[in-house]
């Protein structure tokens, strides 16, 4: 598996959310996807850099355009330095929030991508990684 | 700074969602909306996001807040427009949006919004009649 390309975003604020929708958007397109493939990894991003700024107090956008072999994906990594998640099985149950959201964010990011992966400490931040293929 | 334009059709308001939504703006439309029902007295709000390319749970929160405001303030809303795509990524996400009233289009988006302002005011005749 090979890196294509590789841009960071900070993301600091909620018009970040759009600017990284833009962008995932555009290298989604690049990608091959199909509109349904865009929009659920645009949406997941979307989901994702929200947490990010709204429970980690901000962070950055890591995004990668991957090849391997024939297939070409896309990979977006979402890190803060936030106070983390203490329970992450919890975190992914649809519903829960300790925010003010919908609790969908983190399980329904999961279910729109084809890999996800998170690693979180209290008081060291949070990672959520997702990837899509085409 | 964007704004998001309010239309006034017969006793409906009608809302065009065309920019990709960041959070205050989505906040601002929430708060105009809600006072101009109760300004106009609107029997019915039409949302169309044809031109949204992604819904996620923070725009489905703001519909259906909306939705919700409305009916307290007597309005039914019925969110028009919504692109395939969306559609399955909204339910694969998890979002039900309830209490939302759905149609495919503006024109049938208005008739259903029609239907249930005539029920409402034939429903009305009925309580009055009852009450002679």
């Amino acid at each position: 598996m090979t890196t294509v390309r590789s841009e960071s975003l900070e993301l600091r604020s909620a018009s970040d959310v759009v600017s990284v929708r833009q962008i995932v958007r555009t290298w989604a397109v690049e990608a091959g996807f199909s509109l349904v493939e865009q929009t659920k990894m645009v949406t997941a991003a979307s989901e994702l850099a929200r947490n990010t700024i709204d429970y980690g107090g901000g962070g950055i956008a890591r995004l990668e355009l991957l090849s391997e072999g024939t297939r070409r994906g896309l990979r977006v990594a979402f890190e803060d330095q936030g106070p983390g998640i203490a329970d992450i099985e919890q975190a992914l149950t649809d519903h829960f929030t300790t925010g003010n959201g919908l609790g969908l964010g983190l399980g329904g990011a999961r279910r729109l991508v084809n890999e996800f992966d998170i690693s979180s400490r209290p008081g060291e931040g949070t990672r959520v990684v997702i990837t899509r293929w085409k | 700074m964007d704004r998001i334009p309010i239309l006034k059709l017969r006793d409906l308001l009608l809302v065009t969602i065309q920019v990709d939504m960041h959070d205050r703006l989505a906040l601002q439309l929430q708060e105009e909306l809600t006072t101009r029902i109760s300004e106009t007295g609107a029997r019915g709000v039409l949302i169309d996001i044809s031109s949204l390319d992604i819904v996620d749970s923070f725009i489905g929160r703001m519909i259906a807040n909306i939705a919700a405001m409305a009916r307290v303030l007597d309005a039914q809303t019925v969110v028009v427009g919504m692109q395939p795509a969306v559609a399955i990524t909204l339910v694969e996400l998890g979002l039900t949006l309830p209490g939302v009233r759905t149609a495919l289009n503006v024109d049938r988006g208005m008739s259903l919004l029609e239907r249930a302002s005539d029920e409402a005011a034939a429903a009305l005749e009925r309580d009055d009649d009852s009450s002679e």
